[in-house]
């Protein structure tokens, strides 16, 4: 069996650290090893924890997020080893802190190719934090949103009310398939991170159509709703669009009906695609495809039209 | 909501040139049949843009261009990275006229 990897992100001074500090807390949580960039004022030390010097490998494709992050890999490895020989105690999940100013996608490519490190473990979520006071904080703040599963808002207790509504709405715009929380001090039950539903896929219907800044090249969001759509085309057109257009496409992610009796979970971030996974059952009534996509340069009718393209094509 | 690997991976090695061959995310669907059906679509795609793709013995993907350059390539994920490279320039998807096209 896989050993889950929790990869946790967001900006720095976002809470990342006491986020995790806190969930180690919970009863449920002992059994986790942690790996992090840089040791924050906040301790940990408690706990199983491993610091990563930044040392990366580029890849041939030359495009940052197909840099393979050879020191996780090698920690990762390192951590197999240990648990196995008994020099470390068991653990049952990894959580990789990344640096604040971090742009995630290396780490995921890294453990979604890197070969050990893929037969050995996989990618649970990404979790991202976002400071509730300041908000998103440029660039790499807002990818790093885009390509979480969940989002926390911090220090809920320091921001008035008006204004947390304001950014939640601004989070769910930007990533509308991304769970999201507001916590305080950190307080956020491991369940809700690690485990449970997606985001309730019905949500997506009322999603609002949006640019992230008042620019065409800036982050925007859609979500598209199609039909059953043929798998070999959309493998095809994902391929192709990943290659022709990877740097702005932060992050894929939805259900797809290919006439199964369930949907095929749909995940990639940037040019990193998680393995297809087909779900016994739909979460609700709705037999749609829905595929939701965040990146810039595209729009939802562009994007519509040629997916129904190759499909058709497939079936003509 | 139980959850299962729709395509599992595998290795394969090349019986000619000994190449392990990991397969891609969108090529496990198995089977001959599916791979002829994916090859006369990457065809019909690559053809919009002067290229020509056949599968070679089941294993491989030979592409040319209209200049008798050719490109042996494993897997549908280097199919569009070496068309880009004969070409000189992207292959996009949501280039308007290969959509009008593929949708006659």
């Amino acid at each position: 069996m896989k050993t889950p990897v929790v990869l946790v992100t967001g900006y720095l001074g976002s809470g990342k650290t006491t986020l995790i500090s806190r969930l180690l807390e919970h009863p449920g949580m002992g059994e986790t090893a942690v790996i992090v960039n840089e040791l924050g004022e906040v301790g940990i030390d408690h706990h199983l924890l491993r610091r990563v010097d930044e040392r990366t490998v580029l890849l041939s494709s030359g495009c940052v997020c197909c840099v393979l992050r050879g020191d996780l890999a090698d920690e990762l490895r390192d951590l197999l080893d240990r648990r196995d020989a008994n020099e470390v105690p068991h653990f049952r999940r990894v959580v990789v802190e990344t640096t604040g100013v971090a742009d995630p996608t290396p780490i995921v490519t890294t453990l979604l190719s890197e070969p050990l490190v893929r037969h050995h473990y996989e990618l649970e979520s990404i979790v991202a934090t976002v400071d509730g006071v300041h908000g998103l904080r440029g660039a790499e703040s807002v990818k790093q949103v885009a390509v979480a599963d969940r989002l926390v808002l911090t220090k809920a207790d320091l921001v008035p009310s008006t204004a947390r509504a304001e950014l939640e709405a601004e989070l769910a715009r930007l990533n509308p398939a991304a769970r999201l929380r507001a916590a305080a001090f950190g307080e956020v039950e491991p369940d809700w991170l690690f485990e449970g539903a997606e985001r309730d896929p019905r949500d997506l219907e009322h999603h609002d159509f949006h640019a992230h800044g008042a620019h065409d090249h800036e982050v925007q969001s859609c979500v598209l709703f199609l039909d059953e759509v043929d798998w070999t085309a959309f493998g095809l057109w994902l391929t192709m669009l990943l290659q022709a257009r990877g740097q702005d496409i932060l992050r894929v992610k939805g259900f797809l009906n290919v006439g199964g009796e369930g949907p095929v979970l749909v995940s990639c971030v940037q040019h990193a695609v998680h393995p297809p996974v087909h779900l016994d059952a739909w979460p609700d009534d709705d037999r749609r495809s829905r595929l939701v996509f965040i990146g810039r340069g595209f729009t939802a009718g562009e994007l519509t039209a040629s997916l129904r393209a190759f499909d058709h094509a497939a079936r003509h | 909501m139980q959850e299962r690997v729709l395509y599992t991976k595998t290795t394969l090695m090349c019986a000619l040139c000994g190449v392990i061959l990991n397969q891609h995310w969108a090529e496990q669907d198995g089977g001959r049949r599916a791979r002829a059906f994916r090859a006369a679509l990457l065809d019909r795609v690559l053809g919009h843009f002067g290229l020509s793709l056949h599968d070679w013995a089941g294993g491989v993907y030979v592409l040319r261009d209209r200049k008798g350059a050719s490109a042996v390539v494993q897997d549908i994920g280097a199919v569009w990275s070496e068309a880009e490279r004969l070409l000189g320039r992207t292959l996009d998807p949501l280039d308007a006229a290969l959509v009008a096209e593929l949708s006659r």
